[in-house]
């Protein structure tokens, strides 16, 4: 740094582009791609959801043996194969809140909105490019999941289900949706609470400690109200079987992704009033 | 070109930036003076539409900073507090401000090499030091080649080169044609750069002028007297708007009077002189003077006001 101190003329620039969407989706793309955080936890949910199949095939498959008939009917192939959805999500919520709470913490905000003063094309860019990455990046995994751990139990002759049987390939490439929704569900939080902290608190509260609380409630009311809720409607993508106390895997999955808008719409409407 | 007019925010009960109006000119240097808390800041987050004013308005450019097609080729801004991520490098920051403009990784390799950071430049920027930070923001806001440049506090941090360096950026820019408008709460840095000042006390413009005029209106010229008759030349120097101190024996500071009459009456009087010299206040002075006079000026306020009630 000993050669700067001279006076040296700015460089013109000849041609200056205007902020379109496009642009603005390519630069959330590398501040997305250049954070050691966010490889971290897409490595993580990616392993999670392949690997925890595996883990759950390998162990029943090897203690079928000695398992009750009782216990035998409660295994069900899918709920192995997609096992590691139920953990990879918090790395994806993790990651949908950071998203934007990364750059409230750090003050990159400030940048961000400076170069895009109107604000709402960066909050579409981070969403439509941090959804279109999850689900790219899962489709692979829940398909490998699927196919490994029906290949570990078939050497046992058990639990098996092929992917043309109906519903099963709508479920597990349902596990991938189900990722990017809760990615998306969990970005608008972030940009609600600007926090991280609170982002993934609020979003633990909504998804894993609601849904428990509510069997206090007397069961007729749980019944009608539970189906509803973001984290049981955004199931049923990956659920094979229904009953009348769930949705159908297009209406859960419709009321879920009616959940996502509505918490990016208020974030919206909170991005452009709010003070930086 | 900077227009603001009555611009006012409150943070709750707090008011951060009072009925402040003033235009920032193309081709100077705009000082913009304050303590720190004076609202500057503030000011400046307000130029760029990161806060909402609670009255007036300012534009850059004839438009209001949002409506601009590509803001960062109409205001390069480093603001004092840091605005970037730090788990990420220099160059990934510089890229994706870059992108949001179609502007091509040439240019971030030009701005890196401009302040210098090139052997830094794929480090986390959450490993940088204070001054290195800076210049990431000062490379940052050259980024759009933009016709104003607005820099809080840019020479925090930095390093004697570093602020010689910035000396010397602001005067290029200023000479490019461009608006350059540049707050600090150091005076001294302001009188080698500002051709220009704006100062500013809780919120409120004191003094819109020249530097030049700042310090002689601020200050009245002060003559320094070494007399070994100090008391006898004293008793001449008597009038309505001249007042005499006397910081050591035979020494005399006037205020009121030129060097030119005081050495004639001293003459006429059969005076002896050591010394005569006049003396120009200090930037830091005449910025004393003048927010002393503000805030008398807001306690007297009060106390009318309670006197009212």
């Amino acid at each position: 740094m000993s050669t700067v101190s001279q006076a040296q003329p700015i460089p013109r620039l000849p041609h200056t582009g205007r902020v379109t969407q496009l642009r603005v989706a390519v630069s959330e793309w590398t501040k997305l791609r250049s954070l050691r955080s966010t490889l971290w936890s897409l490595f993580a949910a990616v392993l999670l959801t392949i690997l925890l199949p595996v883990l759950f095939a390998a162990i029943t498959s090897s203690h079928w043996g000695s398992m009750s008939p009782h216990d035998r009917a409660d295994r069900h192939p899918l709920d192995i194969a997609l096992a590691g959805v139920n953990v990879s999500q918090l790395a994806i919520a993790v990651l949908g809140v950071l998203v934007i709470t990364g750059e409230y913490s750090t003050g990159m905000i400030r940048a961000s909105f400076t170069a895009v003063p109107k604000r709402l094309p960066v909050l579409w860019a981070k969403t439509g490019v941090f959804a279109l990455v999850t689900l790219l990046l899962l489709i692979p995994p829940v398909l490998i999941a699927f196919f490994a751990s029906q290949a570990i139990l078939s050497r046992h002759n058990i639990l098996q289900i092929s992917f043309s049987h109906p519903g099963v390939a709508r479920s597990v490439l349902g596990g991938a949706l189900y990722l990017m929704l809760v990615g998306i569900f969990a970005l608008g939080i972030g940009a609600i609470v600007r926090n991280t902290a609170g982002g993934i608190a609020t979003f633990a509260g909504i998804f894993f400690v609601i849904p428990p609380l509510m069997n206090i409630l007397p069961s007729n009311w749980n019944d009608a109200i539970s189906k509803y809720l973001p984290s049981e409607a955004g199931r049923q993508l990956f659920s094979l079987t229904h009953d009348s106390n769930s949705l159908s895997p297009t209406a859960g999955g419709l009321l879920f992704a009616g959940y996502c808008a509505l918490a990016i719409a208020i974030a919206a409407v909170l991005l452009v009033r709010r003070d930086t | 070109m900077i227009v603001a007019e009555s611009l006012t925010k409150n943070y709750g009960d707090q008011r951060a930036v009072d009925d402040l109006s003033f235009t920032v000119r193309p081709g100077v240097v705009t000082g913009f003076l304050g303590p720190n808390g004076s609202g500057k800041s503030t000011t400046m987050r307000l130029i760029l539409e990161l806060d909402a004013p609670t009255g007036g308005d300012v534009t850059v450019n004839g438009k209001h900073y949002r409506d601009h097609a590509a803001p960062l080729h109409e205001v390069g801004a480093l603001l004092e507090a840091r605005s970037v991520h730090t788990g990420r490098s220099a160059y990934n920051h510089l890229l994706a401000l870059a992108q949001t403009h179609g502007i091509g990784r040439q240019r971030v390799d030009e701005m890196i090499d401009l302040v210098g950071l090139h052997d830094v430049a794929k480090k986390r920027v959450g490993k940088f030091s204070l001054g290195m930070g800076q210049r990431l923001g000062i490379a940052a806001a050259m980024l759009g080649d933009p016709s104003t440049v607005m820099l809080d506090e840019p020479v925090n941090g930095l390093d004697p080169e570093g602020i010689l360096w910035v000396r010397h950026l602001l005067r290029g820019l200023a000479a490019d044609g461009r608006t350059v408008f540049v707050s600090s709460h150091l005076m001294s840095e302001m009188s080698l750069t500002a051709d220009h000042l704006i100062v500013i006390g809780k919120g409120r413009k004191i003094a819109d002028m020249s530097t030049q005029d700042f310090i002689k209106q601020a200050s009245g010229t002060v003559v320094l007297v070494r007399t070994p008759q100090a008391a006898e030349l004293e008793a001449l120097l008597s009038g309505p708007d001249i007042t005499v101190t006397s910081a050591s024996p035979g020494l005399l500071e006037v205020r009121g009077l030129t060097a030119q009459q005081i050495g004639e009456l001293a003459a006429a009087n059969g005076i002896v002189l050591h010394e005569l010299t006049p003396q120009q206040a200090s930037l830091e002075e005449a910025f004393m003077t003048l927010t002393r006079d503000d805030l008398e000026f807001k306690a007297a306020d009060l106390e009318s006001e309670e006197a009212v009630a």
